[in-house]
This record gives structure tokens, C-alpha cells and sequence, in this order.
């Protein structure tokens, strides 16, 4: 291995290349946020837990049927605070929906206040309960 | 809390081993447990002059929270009420994973914690209580005559 060549930032990550010393080896973990899902006849409605989760940090994405919800959390801490006790262990919150296709995924609105995202993704009017005519003959 | 639903979270199995083993090891088990389970997920971290407490407990009206700092134990607890519909209504609940009802945490301070100086803030549903520890506590140069 060529050490002149390739600036190595952490010693202990020598061995690896370069690109993987940068980034940390499970930056993609994500919690799982609780979440309660009810239906009702205009629609659905979802509620996901993300404390500590300001609104510019909460991306909702819709792409094909899936809708996915991606937040990260950041909290102001002191100086030089070393954890003791640590049960939420992940900055990063990320859950992912197939939406069926009666949904209609252009009209999804959102809440988000004190950590609790409420999602209501409404039926497409032409999914809307309609009462069926019966004709007596 | 957060528990993983997916098994391939691979952090919420490694911990919930990590903490079967510490468990089932455990030379000296406090009796109350190791806490990791209930509402709201607690983290706790000190700084030289502090003991920090992160409450997760989005949602929750700040009126019906309860903090209190007695004997060298910090309550939290209140009540967090239900967005769900009645049953009565014509509505379906597909997926119900979030916690509701009234929930009581205590954890045990250090001897050096103030009770005198503490501050609490709920933001972004997360409470967030600041103990200060007493000066007594902090490392202080002794001057040699």
C-alpha cells in the first residue's frame, strides 16, 4: 500500500479505501417510528412518532405507490456530554408505505407538530363509497 | 420503543442481545432493572457541571407532563391521550404501534445531583431535563502552601 499516495484520516481505517474511511460504515441505519394507521371512508390517516425531529428535517417522498417518510433528529446538547444511558440510539428515522392503488397519492397532506406526523392520503374521488342503484324490474 | 419490526434492523437485535446477555450476567441488578423498555425512550449523559435527561415523548400536551426531582429520583411521567377514533365510528385501524395511555418513568440520579437546579424543556417532542450537579462535586485544584 502506497501511504504517500492516499491521505489516511484514520489510522485504525488504513486498510480500507478511501471513500469507505469518510463514511461511516452504518450511516444508513434508521429507527423504525411507531406509527398508527386508521381508514375511514374519505381516506387514510397516518400518525408516526419522530421526537426530536424539527420540520426542516423531515422529508416525505411519494414515488410510484410507495410513500416514504425520512427524518432526522437533532437536539441542542452541552458541550462534552458523555451518554450513560442511551435507549434511542440513532439520529434517523426512516419508514417506507406501498399505498394501494385506490389511494390518491397527489393529495397527501401533512401535519407535523411536537413530533407526531399526521398523514391523511385521501381515496380517489372515483374509489369514493357510492351508493350501487338498484333497479326493480 | 423503537423497536425494529423488520429483522433485518440489525442495531435493534444486536441489542436486544446485548441486553438478554448483560442481563442474565449482571453482577450487582439494581431493582429497577435496566429500563430499557416503556414510554418514552430515555437517554441519559452527563457533562462535568450536569446530568442530562432526553425524555422522546412526541405528542404529549406539556400540561399533563409531570417532572419531579425527589431523593435523588427524577419522575417522568403524564399522559398521552389517543388520536384514534372511537370505536363507534365507521373507521378501521389498520396498524396501532404507538403508545397511549398514562406512563410513569423514574430513574435513579447520582448523589451529586442538585435538586435545587433543575430545568426542564419540551421541544420537538422530546422533554429535556437539566440537572445541575453540585459544585462540591467538581474537580477543584487544591493550592500546596
Amino acid at each position: 500500500m502506497n501511504a504517500a499516495q492516499t491521505p489516511v484520516t484514520n489510522p485504525r481505517a488504513a486498510h480500507l479505501p478511501t471513500d469507505r474511511q469518510q463514511r461511516a460504515p452504518y450511516s444508513d441505519a434508521a429507527l423504525t417510528p411507531p406509527v398508527d394507521v386508521v381508514e375511514d371512508s374519505g381516506g387514510i390517516t397516518l400518525y408516526a412518532d419522530l421526537p426530536g425531529v424539527s420540520r426542516d428535517k423531515l422529508s416525505l417522498n411519494i414515488e410510484a405507490q410507495t410513500i416514504t417518510i425520512d427524518a432526522e433528529s437533532a437536539m441542542p446538547l452541552p458541550d462534552g456530554l458523555q451518554p450513560s444511558h442511551t435507549e434511542v440510539g440513532l439520529a434517523r428515522f426512516r419508514r417506507a408505505f406501498t399505498l394501494s392503488n385506490e389511494l390518491d397519492s397527489e393529495n397527501v397532506s401533512a401535519e407535523f407538530s411536537q413530533g407526531v406526523l399526521r398523514l391523511r392520503i385521501p381515496k380517489a374521488s372515483h374509489a369514493q363509497p357510492r351508493k350501487v342503484e338498484i333497479k326493480v324490474v | 420503543m423503537y423497536r425494529s419490526l423488520f429483522p433485518r434492523d440489525m442495531f435493534a437485535e444486536l441489542d436486544r442481545l446485548q441486553r438478554d446477555v448483560q442481563q442474565a450476567f449482571d453482577l450487582s441488578p439494581t431493582i429497577r432493572g435496566l429500563g430499557r423498555n416503556g414510554f418514552p425512550a430515555i437517554n441519559v449523559g452527563s457533562t462535568p457541571n450536569s446530568i442530562e435527561v432526553f425524555a422522546f415523548a412526541p405528542g404529549v400536551d406539556p400540561a399533563e407532563l409531570d417532572v419531579k426531582l425527589e431523593r435523588g429520583l427524577l419522575t417522568i411521567a403524564g399522559k398521552r391521550r389517543s388520536e384514534l377514533p372511537a370505536s363507534e365510528t365507521d373507521a378501521a385501524v389498520h396498524i396501532n404501534e404507538r403508545f397511549e395511555g398514562s406512563f410513569h418513568r423514574v430513574l435513579t440520579l447520582p448523589e451529586d445531583a442538585d435538586p435545587e437546579a433543575v430545568e426542564a424543556k419540551y421541544r420537538d417532542g422530546v422533554l429535556q431535563v437539566s440537572i445541575q450537579r453540585r459544585a462540591s462535586a467538581q474537580p477543584r485544584r487544591i493550592a500546596i502552601q
